[in-house]
Order: C-alpha cells, then sequence, then structure tokens
C-alpha cells in the first residue's frame, strides 16, 4: 500500500507540473520561444494569495481569483515589454531576456518579502479520503490538484479546437505569415496566449503551495524547469502532451525520491529530459511536421 | 481611381536594395500579371502590399486609402486576400477548418456560407475532402485549397504568388482557367507568374520586373508578341 500511496502523491505532483507545463507548451508553439520566467509568475500568484488571505484575511477563493488576474496582466506586460521587442531577434536573445525577466521577478519578490520562507496556509479544506481501511489515504490537496489539472486540459482542449481565437492560435503556431495573410492579429494571439498560460500559472501556484506549503523567491524556480522537462517529454507544443510529460515527471520524481534516493531525484529527473532529447527529441506526442516543398 | 495604386515603392533587406522604385496601378476587375525571373522582387512585392515586410520608402493606395503602415490583418479585412507562393495551407487542419480561417475577418455567418458554397462550386475536389487533414493533399488541391481560402474573405483584389509552382501542365491550365472565372466573377487579380506564357495569356496588362525595376508594361495582348519578352520570358 506504500508504493500505491507514493504513486498517488507522484500523480498529485504531477498533475501540478503538467500545469505549468500547460503555459510553456503553449507560449512555445504558439510564440516559438521558452518563457523561463514562467515558474517565476507561479510564484508571484502565490504570494498574492499569500499576502491577500495570510495577511489580509480574505476569502481564499476571491484571492485566488484576484491573484490569476494579476497573473494575467504580469503575463501579458511581461510579454509586451520585454519579449514583444524582440520578435524577429535571434531565439538566443529572447531565451537569455527571459532568463532575465526569470531573475528580475525572483529579485522583486527577495525585495518585498526577504528571505524569510513563508508557511503557505492550504486554501482547500476538504476531508481526504481513505481506502482500504485506512491504508489509502488520499489528501484533499491531492484530489483537488488532479480534478482542476484535468478540467484546465480539457478546457483548454475545447477552446483550441472550438473557438474563433483558439482556432487563431494553432494557425499561428503553424505558419505565422500565413495566419496573418488570414487576417489574425498576431500580437493579440500571442499576448491572449501569455495571459492564459500565466492566468494557470496563479492556479498552478495555490496548488502547488497548498500542498508543499513553503513559499520563497524561489518556489516557483524548480518546479518551473521541472514542468519544462514535462513539457519536452511530452512533445513541446502539444496540450495533451503536457499533461502525460507532467504525470510521469511527477511519478517519477516521488518513486525516486522514496525508493532510489531523495538527493538523486531531481538527477533522474533531468536525466530523463537528456535521454529524450537524445532519443525523441520531439517528445511522447510532439509534432512532426510534413515538409512538402 | 485604380483600385490598387503602388507609387515609387522601395524595399529594402538590411542594405540589400530588393525593390528600387516600383510604380504600377490595378484597375478594379483587371487580371494584371507581375512577370520577372527568379529573384526580380515579385514576391517581396506582394508582400509589402500585404503588410508582410514594410516598405522603405513610396506608397501604397487601396480602394483610396492609404495602406502603406496598416498592419496585415487590418488589410485583409479591407478587401484584399492574398494566395502565397507555396501555397502554405495550414498543413494539420482541415480542409474546412483552413477554408474558415479565410474567413478569419468576417462576422456575417450567412455570408461565410454563401462563400464557402461558391468555393466548393469553384473547386467541388475541396467539398469531397472537406475533412481531409490539408497536408494529406496533392499539390495540385493545395494549390486550390490556398485559392479557395483566399475567396473566403470575399475580397475585392486576390493577391497570386505563382499559382503555377510544381503542378504538372494539365493542373496549370486548370488553375489558370479557375483565376479566370473566378476574375469573370468580379474579383481583381495580381498575378505574380514566372510562367509568363500563360500570365500573358489571361492577363489584361501585363509589367515586367527586373532586379527590382520595372523594365517593360503594357497590354498582355502586346506583351505576349514583343520580341524582348518573347526571348526572355517565352523561350522563343
Amino acid at each position: 500500500m506504500g508504493f500505491l500511496n507514493n504513486f498517488i502523491n507522484g500523480i498529485s505532483l504531477g498533475s501540478i507540473y503538467s500545469v505549468i507545463a500547460l503555459g510553456y507548451t503553449m507560449v512555445y508553439g504558439i510564440a516559438k520561444m521558452l518563457n523561463f520566467a514562467h515558474g517565476d509568475v507561479i510564484m508571484v500568484g502565490a504570494y498574492i494569495v499569500f499576502v491577500l488571505t495570510t495577511g489580509a484575511g480574505m476569502n481564499p477563493y476571491l484571492a485566488l481569483l484576484i491573484s490569476m488576474v494579476a497573473c494575467t496582466l504580469l503575463g501579458m506586460t511581461i510579454e509586451r515589454f520585454a519579449y514583444r521587442p524582440l520578435r524577429g531577434a535571434s531565439p538566443l536573445a529572447v531565451l537569455i531576456t527571459a532568463i532575465g525577466v526569470s531573475y528580475f521577478l525572483q529579485n522583486v519578490a527577495l525585495l518585498i518579502f526577504g528571505t524569510q520562507v513563508k508557511s503557505f496556509k492550504s486554501i482547500l479544506e476538504f476531508p481526504s479520503i481513505k481506502l482500504a481501511g485506512g491504508k489509502i489515504i488520499i489528501s484533499d490537496e491531492t484530489i483537488i490538484t488532479i480534478v482542476v489539472s484535468l478540467i484546465i486540459m480539457i478546457g483548454l482542449t475545447l477552446f483550441v479546437n472550438k473557438t474563433k481565437p483558439g482556432r487563431a492560435m494553432l494557425a499561428v503556431s503553424e505558419d505565422r505569415g500565413a495566419a496573418q495573410l488570414m487576417g489574425v492579429n498576431v500580437n493579440a494571439t500571442i499576448a491572449l496566449t501569455f495571459a492564459i498560460g500565466s492566468g494557470l500559472a496563479a492556479v498552478a501556484g495555490v496548488l502547488l503551495c497548498s500542498t508543499y506549503p513553503a513559499l520563497s523567491s524561489q518556489t516557483g524556480a524548480m518546479p518551473g524547469i521541472k514542468a519544462f522537462v514535462a513539457a519536452v517529454l511530452g512533445g513541446i507544443g502539444s496540450i495533451p502532451g503536457a499533461l502525460i510529460g507532467g504525470l510521469a515527471i511527477g511519478v517519477v520524481e516521488i518513486l525516486s525520491k522514496t525508493y532510489i534516493s531523495s538527493q538523486l531525484a531531481d538527477a533522474i529527473v533531468f536525466a530523463i529530459l537528456i535521454i529524450v532529447l537524445l532519443v525523441k527529441p520531439t517528445g511522447i506526442l510532439g509534432k512532426k511536421y510534413i515538409e512538402k516543398v | 481611381m485604380a483600385l490598387l495604386e503602388i507609387k515609387d515603392l522601395k524595399v529594402s533587406y538590411g542594405v540589400i536594395n530588393a525593390i528600387k522604385g516600383v510604380s504600377f496601378d490595378v484597375e478594379e476587375g483587371e487580371i494584371i500579371a507581375l512577370i520577372g525571373a527568379n529573384g526580380a522582387g515579385k514576391t517581396t512585392i506582394l508582400h509589402t502590399i500585404s503588410g508582410l515586410i514594410s516598405a522603405k520608402e513610396g506608397s501604397i493606395v487601396f480602394d483610396g486609402k492609404e495602406i502603406t503602415k496598416v498592419p496585415p490583418h487590418k488589410i485583409v479585412s479591407m478587401g484584399m486576400a492574398q494566395v502565397p507562393e507555396g501555397r502554405r495551407v495550414f498543413q494539420q487542419l482541415s480542409v474546412l477548418e483552413n477554408l474558415k480561417l479565410g474567413a478569419y475577418t468576417r462576422k456575417d455567418k450567412a455570408g461565410i456560407s454563401e462563400s464557402l458554397k461558391y468555393v466548393y462550386t469553384r473547386f467541388p475536389r475541396l467539398e469531397e475532402r472537406k475533412n481531409q487533414v490539408a497536408g494529406t493533399l496533392s499539390g495540385g488541391e493545395q494549390q486550390m485549397l490556398a485559392m479557395g481560402r483566399a475567396l473566403m474573405s470575399k475580397p475585392r483584389i486576390i493577391l497570386m504568388d505563382e499559382p503555377s509552382m510544381g503542378l504538372s501542365p494539365l493542373l496549370v491550365t486548370e488553375i489558370f482557367d479557375i483565376i479566370k472565372v473566378i476574375n469573370e466573377g468580379g474579383t481583381t487579380v495580381l498575378l505574380v507568374e514566372q510562367n509568363a506564357k500563360k500570365a500573358l495569356s489571361i492577363a489584361n496588362r501585363a509589367y515586367v520586373l527586373e532586379t527590382g525595376n520595372i523594365s517593360l508594361s503594357g497590354k498582355a495582348s502586346d506583351l505576349i508578341n514583343d520580341e524582348s519578352v518573347k526571348k526572355a520570358y517565352l523561350g522563343e
């Protein structure tokens, strides 16, 4: 039963990675850039909820809503002022800028909240589920995390495939110039992508800190990078790929921590990245473009 | 007043001057051919008109409005569509989804389904394959899809970039016949082609582009008999 409990914990952590990986994958698929500041938007989202609930005593769900709006605006601002001026610049310049934005956000948080790690109070107050006579315990955080990430995944898939702005995203993702010739406003589409990804980052931040309640300026950094590994594993640019990759990385991490070594767990996760890049760079569900001349 | 008026257009890629002061106009209802060798700047001109590339100097006036600095998505909603070189259909989307993206700027549902009907009558093969993924279509079918997609915006003018590229002679004839029919339906056509003979056979007037300058212009029926055109572009 110990294994099952660990496995469930892995799925729970993996669901959080999935939600974060979605932000990476959507921005990569549409803007063709790696937004390494994405993990730090998660941290900002968690801090906003922390300040509003623990600090101001606000209803946690209202706090989450405000945090989502704030992160959406933050994401769009980052895109507008840090990335848009670099459209058409070399990918390396954009990547370095993204890393710069990441450090900027971390250091602003450090400046405001200091170095002390804050204890994040879970906003979820439901009973946990006990199965098999109490041998398997599924915490409320786990259930909510899994359910929320599934809802987000389904919602996004429907949005991309069934709505007009979603179609515009697909078009921009495949051929930016051709999309413009259809009348798609590429800048607005990319801004919308950042808005959605960053809004989801706020949700991911709350889920993450509800399960792992230590909040610091570094909170988003490591999960962000692991979610990036998850996105690559699943096939960067693919929405279901982010789900599969996230779950896989979460399970591998928890099982490695339990059965191999908690020190080596991160190394094992990053070894997966290296192996994927060597063996199947497009990832599990990665798209292969049909090139026709 | 001409529907599309290009005046003294200059475009450069960094230090290289690709278009060195080109002027021409397209009257409503015409088919205008822009012919010239590879690298003469034909595609650059079309991309500049559509707003994908910005002009260094000069002006582009469409329907009486200056569009030189207007972003591409607004130009589409003003009534200008482009069938780009190499078709550039959305490979991962179905035929129908591609066509719907062609109507992206429109909101009149009834009008859109009417346009879809029109496209299907022009290209029955697209209706047969409407649920097929565009990447699996043949080159000729993709060309038809790219043309149908452009028609979905119900444009006043269509810019066509090398529609004959990579197609069999039989298909080229079919495509050019359709261009003529589209034009007879009231849509103005600006046609860029390396296949000068075909282009001149359906055009009203034509301009010959040589390394960024217009070297010759006139009625298509005159140019087709012009000795220098014959020698350089018609292989006679």
